[in-house]
């Protein structure tokens, strides 16, 4: 799927971060390329959510490189990472619960009225912000969600996640990065996120997802990066591995044979 | 496990359907959606209530104007507190932040002799500086609110006291020297009905809030602050500038309050208004905003420090001893954050 001729949109190289004496990512690499759905596995603490923090903005790395479309970044928060095109949609969600859909889609980026009333008394353009999440529910095929002004704490899981992963996909310019985005759902809402995850790749944006889900990783991911110990071990084709040799590598009980060209 | 899923993919698009609801959960919904309802209903019922049992004695102009011009003070109090309760704070200061304010005004005034206007100024400031210290407290050193405020309670009060050396400035020589000082305590008549500018003064106040709190991004990012605060740190919501400016403002609309005090007592003295802090607690409460915070409306505040007035002057016309009051309110309190709880429950 992935055309190793392109050049990845995103990349790191040997990274390295340390809490005290513990080594959270020793030497890490990491690829994205343009379109592909990404799956990061990895045991607990083989540092898979530093690695994705360090490139989300939300962890400084102590040593190592970090490229965005072959220009080296350095980000020192989420926003910087977020002005820079690239979404994270947290295992938490980062929703409020007691605004509505639309408030929580423009959350810390609100749209005013044009005009006096926007600069002078500040007002929020709601008719705007309304019509604008709208159409990114509708693109996505979430538009069942009735009432645009309703309360997220008044949707289902599945819903919610709909949501941050709409609110994702609507401001992303270049990467979505999704942690544990079916860890929290039944089977039925599971599969219906997985649909979200294709239809956001269809729009062309590439997609890292973590996940514990082997199942669900290897239903979308084109490759999979295989963390472990605080590096990545290996990444693989998810139509030419099974899922019970991923785990293998995952755990150490299996060496990789070949770490496929990064 | 993974054919389920894919079946479920294949099948159908996304589409998360609705559940039908019960009567119940309709209610629990709309008043969910209309924090406010439950105050008004209440505030409703018990005026009509006290029409049937005292008659035109109570339901005239006059009376209700007389109710409007008793909650003024606490009323542009507690819309500061809802803001700080919405942040899921609380500011156990804003009584002592209200008689510093209008000490400081008294002091300016009759003392170093400043214009009036100036004098008000000083106080307004001094109740913003009062706000702007809470809030550095709370957003930076991160100590829990309540501790905050319970600490410069005593010290905005202590203050109080220590400044003004314990001396009441007296009606005649406000009027003598500063009659701005007394603004707000002057009042027109419409037919019957008898309004302060300090009512008026509360109805603004609240007109701007409610503005704020729902057409502004501040006001939605207050909301969000106080419903859950990692999750607006990580939607890009800076909390802290969001908090301090919470505490700055309740502490200016505190200072307001001040003024408006002297407005209504006459004097200035720094024994006022020792139970500020507890009466607007009370009606925000009453008025439905939840002490967990990111749900309530100004509105709400205001139909509960109403329905407080509502029950003072109805029971006392009554005739009944005052302590039916105090415990009316202590029950209503208790409904309130009952109502509160259950109306929170509403989920998928």
């Amino acid at each position: 799927m992935s055309d190793r001729a392109q050049e990845p949109i995103l990349s790191a190289r040997n990274l390295v971060k340390r809490y005290g004496r513990v080594t959270a990512l020793n030497n890490a690499d990491f690829d994205l390329y343009p379109g592909e759905v990404l799956a990061v596995i990895g045991d607990n603490g083989a540092g898979k959510s530093t690695l994705i923090k360090a490139i989300s903005g939300a962890v400084i790395p102590d040593e190592g490189e970090i490229r965005l479309n072959g220009q080296p970044v350095q980000f020192t928060s989420p926003m910087q990472a977020r002005a820079a095109g690239i979404e994270t949609v947290y295992q938490t969600l980062a929703l409020s619960p007691a605004l509505s859909i639309s408030d929580n889609m423009f959350l810390g980026r609100e749209i005013r009225k044009k005009g006096m009333l926007g600069k002078v008394f500040r007002m929020l353009d709601r008719p705007e912000m309304e019509r604008y999440s709208r159409e990114k529910l509708s693109d996505l095929g979430l538009m069942t969600i009735q009432n645009i002004g309703q309360a997220v704490e008044t949707l289902s899981g599945g819903q919610r996640q709909g949501v941050a992963v709409a609110r994702a996909a609507a401001f992303a310019a270049k990467v979505i990065i999704m942690d544990e985005p079916t860890a929290a759902l039944g089977v039925k809402e599971s599969g219906r996120v997985l649909e979200l995850i294709r239809d956001v790749k269809k729009r062309g944006l590439p997609i890292v997802l973590i996940s514990h889900n082997m199942p669900h990783v290897f239903e979308v991911a084109d490759r999979v990066h295989i963390h472990r110990l605080g590096r990545r071990i290996a990444v693989v084709d998810p139509k030419q591995m099974s899922a019970s040799d991923a785990v293998a590598i995952m755990t150490g009980a299996m060496k990789p044979q070949e770490l496929a060209a990064a | 496990m993974s054919e389920q899923t894919l079946a479920a993919g294949e099948s159908e698009r996304p589409s998360f359907d609705e559940h039908e609801r019960t009567f119940l959960q309709k209610i629990q919904h709309f008043l969910h959606s209309n924090p406010a309802a439950v105050p008004l209903i209440v505030l409703v019922v018990s005026t009509i209530v006290f029409a049937f049992i005292i008659g035109p004695r109570f339901y005239s102009a006059f009376t209700l104007t007389l109710i409007l011009q008793q909650v003024a003070i606490t009323g542009i109090v507690s819309a500061g507190q809802t803001l700080v309760i919405l942040t899921a704070g609380i500011d156990l200061s804003v009584g002592a932040m209200m008689v510093l304010s209008s000490v400081v005004m008294g002091q300016c005034a009759m003392h170093y002799g400043f214009p009036g206007p100036i004098a008000v100024l000083a106080g307004l400031a001094v109740g913003t500086l009062c706000g702007v210290i809470n809030g550095l407290l709370v957003a930076f050193v991160r100590l829990p609110p309540f501790i905050v405020t319970l600490g410069t309670w005593s010290i905005y009060g202590a203050a109080t006291f220590i400044y003004s050396g314990n001396e009441t400035v007296r009606s005649q020589d406000i009027d003598a020297t500063a009659p701005i000082l007394h603004f707000f305590g002057q009042s027109f008549r419409i037919g019957g009905a008898v309004f302060t500018y300090g009512v008026v003064l509360m109805v603004v106040i609240a007109a701007i809030l409610w503005y704020a709190l729902n057409h502004t991004a501040w006001g939605r990012h207050l909301y969000a602050v106080g419903d859950d605060k990692d999750a607006s740190l990580l939607s890009g919501i800076r909390v802290s500038r969001v908090l301090i400016s919470v505490y700055a403002v309740a502490g200016l609309i505190c200072a307001v309050a001040g003024w408006t005090l002297i407005g209504r007592i006459g004097s200035v003295s720094p024994q006022a208004g020792q139970l500020e802090n507890i009466n607007a607690i009370t009606a925000v409460v009453i008025g439905g905003t939840s002490l967990f915070g990111g749900r309530g409306s100004i509105l709400g505040t205001l139909f509960g420090a109403l329905i407080v007035g509502v029950f003072s002057l109805g029971l006392r016309l009554v005739g009944t001893d005052p302590q039916w009051t105090q415990l009316t309110v202590g029950a209503l309190i208790i409904v309130a954050v009952a109502t509160d709880q259950w109306i929170r429950k509403v989920s998928t």
